[in-house]
């Protein structure tokens, strides 16, 4: 079941660049897919279409479709905020905001009107549980969150996008700050989660990429080379520039 | 050839040194002048006189209450108003405005902070004064109430100058992890911007204060300098004199070594207690910010 559907979609920035050329793929529930390729070539921008996080930046044409459930969000007269509930997102540098861990978790919950003190205290547990941090921060859920390590700190930004039950989780190269133990329990995590979210992800290796992709796309210099099941792309991709980087000839 | 780069480093070392030190010795030298000057009130003023409600200095009242007073309710008031404006400015430009609207704001604000105080005052005199007493109708234009909104008007482009900085200092990861939570642009800004920033901010709120409370010129031109204790609400609408205005005005006229002279010097000193204290209440208030997450942290 493909939960997104992109269509033709182009997206130049007012600079000009063109970060996006002509990318159509369809992006299944219930599984990792994973966008990779070298940097600049439009997997982060592709990434921060499907929650309209490009809105903010200085975006000059967009033209196509991106359609989650049915709906194409691009359409002015979408619910960006709703949408941006619907689709979480964990960025590459875990931003914690200023303030207490459980305040993190509950933030978005109360930013979404959620009042009752049952309900926030239950989405905090769940959703550190999901990010496997539940049993490390469990005594001290009111100290800032800054005081965690940097691992701690971005299962905790995932944590808090899972607090507000979003149906996508988008990760853009979430563990690139990470060392290999936290990176394992990340990906871990995410492992379990995908049973439940449609979850899209940009590595910070082909490494990772490799690990972790039910279906994975390349993407070079805007453009999407190469898109299929994981276990084929990267033991035999079509195309010779998949292959030229997935083996280390260039990136 | 090492020589004389070891004869230089020595020089210009003992240079910044210097300067360094004589910015301490010279805050030191007029901190003991104003003491100097200003102690010898309590042999001559009983502290009864001194804290009594009537300064008239030609028949030996020398009561400062009046004058604390007048310049309390001109600073609350300007503070009142150079407050949330120039915090709600500094938003704007920093948040919400264009590029190319931020681009000709922020050095138009930073133009308007250099704008002396006399002209202020005179525009006071002649517009804003005329226009309270027809508009609201009082007997007089120069009141504490026209003296705080032109003081908040010189402190405004202060607060936003500051605090526009500190907003800007805040990572835009911050405002994305916020965005990306489906927070609207106003919970972005009240809710993740202005804490993260909220030492930068409060700094921005205690140099606009200190620039209202230590402002002598336009006090002086618009606040109607009558000596009267202002402690109700209507005195806000009547004039009053501070404590600046006093030092300025009479300071010329006074014999050296008065009784009236040192009184003046006495009032010069508790000017600077209270600027001190509001420069203390707002750096500890940082300090135990940054204090707390540093203990944590270790």
């Amino acid at each position: 079941m493909n939960k997104i559907l992109i269509e033709s979609l182009s997206l130049q920035y007012s600079d000009g660049t063109e970060s996006l050329r002509n990318v159509s793929m369809e992006i299944p529930a219930n599984a990792i897919t994973v966008l990779f390729g070298p940097a600049g070539g439009g997997k982060s921008t592709l990434l921060r279409c499907l929650n309209r996080l490009n809105d903010l930046a200085d975006v000059q044409v967009v033209e196509g479709k991106v359609l989650i459930d049915g709906e194409n969000i691009l359409a002015p007269q979408t619910d960006v905020i709703a949408l941006r509930r619907k689709v979480g997102m964990v960025f590459a540098r875990p931003v914690v905001l200023p303030m207490s861990i459980r305040a993190n978790l509950t933030y978005g919950l109360e930013l979404a009107g959620e009042k009752r003190r049952s309900k926030l205290d239950e989405a905090v547990e769940r959703s550190l549980r999901l990010a496997a941090l539940w049993d490390e921060v469990k005594d001290r859920l009111d100290d800032p969150a800054i005081a965690l390590s940097g691992g701690q700190q971005q299962r905790l930004c995932l944590a808090r996008s899972l607090a507000l039950q979003p149906e996508i989780i988008l990760l853009d190269e979430p563990t690139s700050g990470l060392d290999p133990i936290s990176t394992g329990k990340v990906e871990a995590a995410l492992q379990e989660l995908k049973k439940d979210y449609t979850i899209v992800l940009v590595p910070h290796s082909v490494q990772q990429a490799a690990r972790t992709a039910d279906y994975a796309a390349f993407f070079l210099q805007g453009e999407l080379i190469e898109y299929g099941e994981g276990s084929v792309i990267f033991t035999a991709p079509k195309e010779k520039r998949t292959e030229d980087y997935i083996t280390g000839r260039f990136g | 050839m090492e020589k004389s780069l070891n004869w230089r480093e020595f020089v210009i070392t003992r240079l910044i040194k210097a300067a360094g030190y004589s910015a301490i010795l010279f805050v030191l030298l007029i901190f003991i002048f104003l003491l100097r000057e200003g102690l010898p009130t309590f042999g001559e003023v009983s502290l009864d006189s001194l804290f009594s409600v009537r300064w008239y200095p030609i028949e030996e009242h020398f009561g400062i209450l009046p004058l604390i007073t007048g310049s309390l309710i001109v600073t609350i008031g300007a503070a009142l108003i150079a407050v949330p404006f120039g915090i709600g400015t500094a938003i704007f430009i920093s948040e919400i405005a264009p590029r190319w609207v931020r681009e000709i704001l922020k050095p138009l604000v930073e133009l308007l902070g250099g704008l002396p105080s006399v002209v202020l005052g005179f525009l006071g005199i002649l517009v804003l004064s005329p226009f309270l007493r027809v508009f609201l109708d009082l007997p007089t234009g120069l009141t504490a109430f026209t003296g705080s909104l032109l003081l908040g008007g010189i402190a405004v482009p202060t607060v936003v100058s500051v605090a526009e900085d500190a907003l800007d200092a805040v990572p835009r990861a911050y405002r994305e992890g916020a965005w990306a939570l489906g927070a609207t642009q106003w919970q972005t800004i009240w809710r993740v911007t202005l804490p993260a920033a909220r030492s930068g901010v409060l700094t921005a709120v205690m140099l606009g204060i200190g620039r209202a409370i230590g402002e002598t010129m336009t006090v002086m031109m618009v606040t109607g300098n009558a000596p009267v204790l202002a402690l109700k609400l209507g005195s806000l609408f009547s004039p009053v004199r501070t404590m600046t205005a006093t030092i300025a005005a009479e300071m010329g006229e006074v014999a050296n070594g008065s009784t009236h002279y040192h009184v003046l010097f006495f009032i010069g000193m508790v000017l600077f207690l209270i600027s001190l204290g509001v420069n203390i209440a707002a750096s500890s208030v940082v300090f135990r910010a940054k204090k707390r997450a540093e203990r944590i942290l270790s």
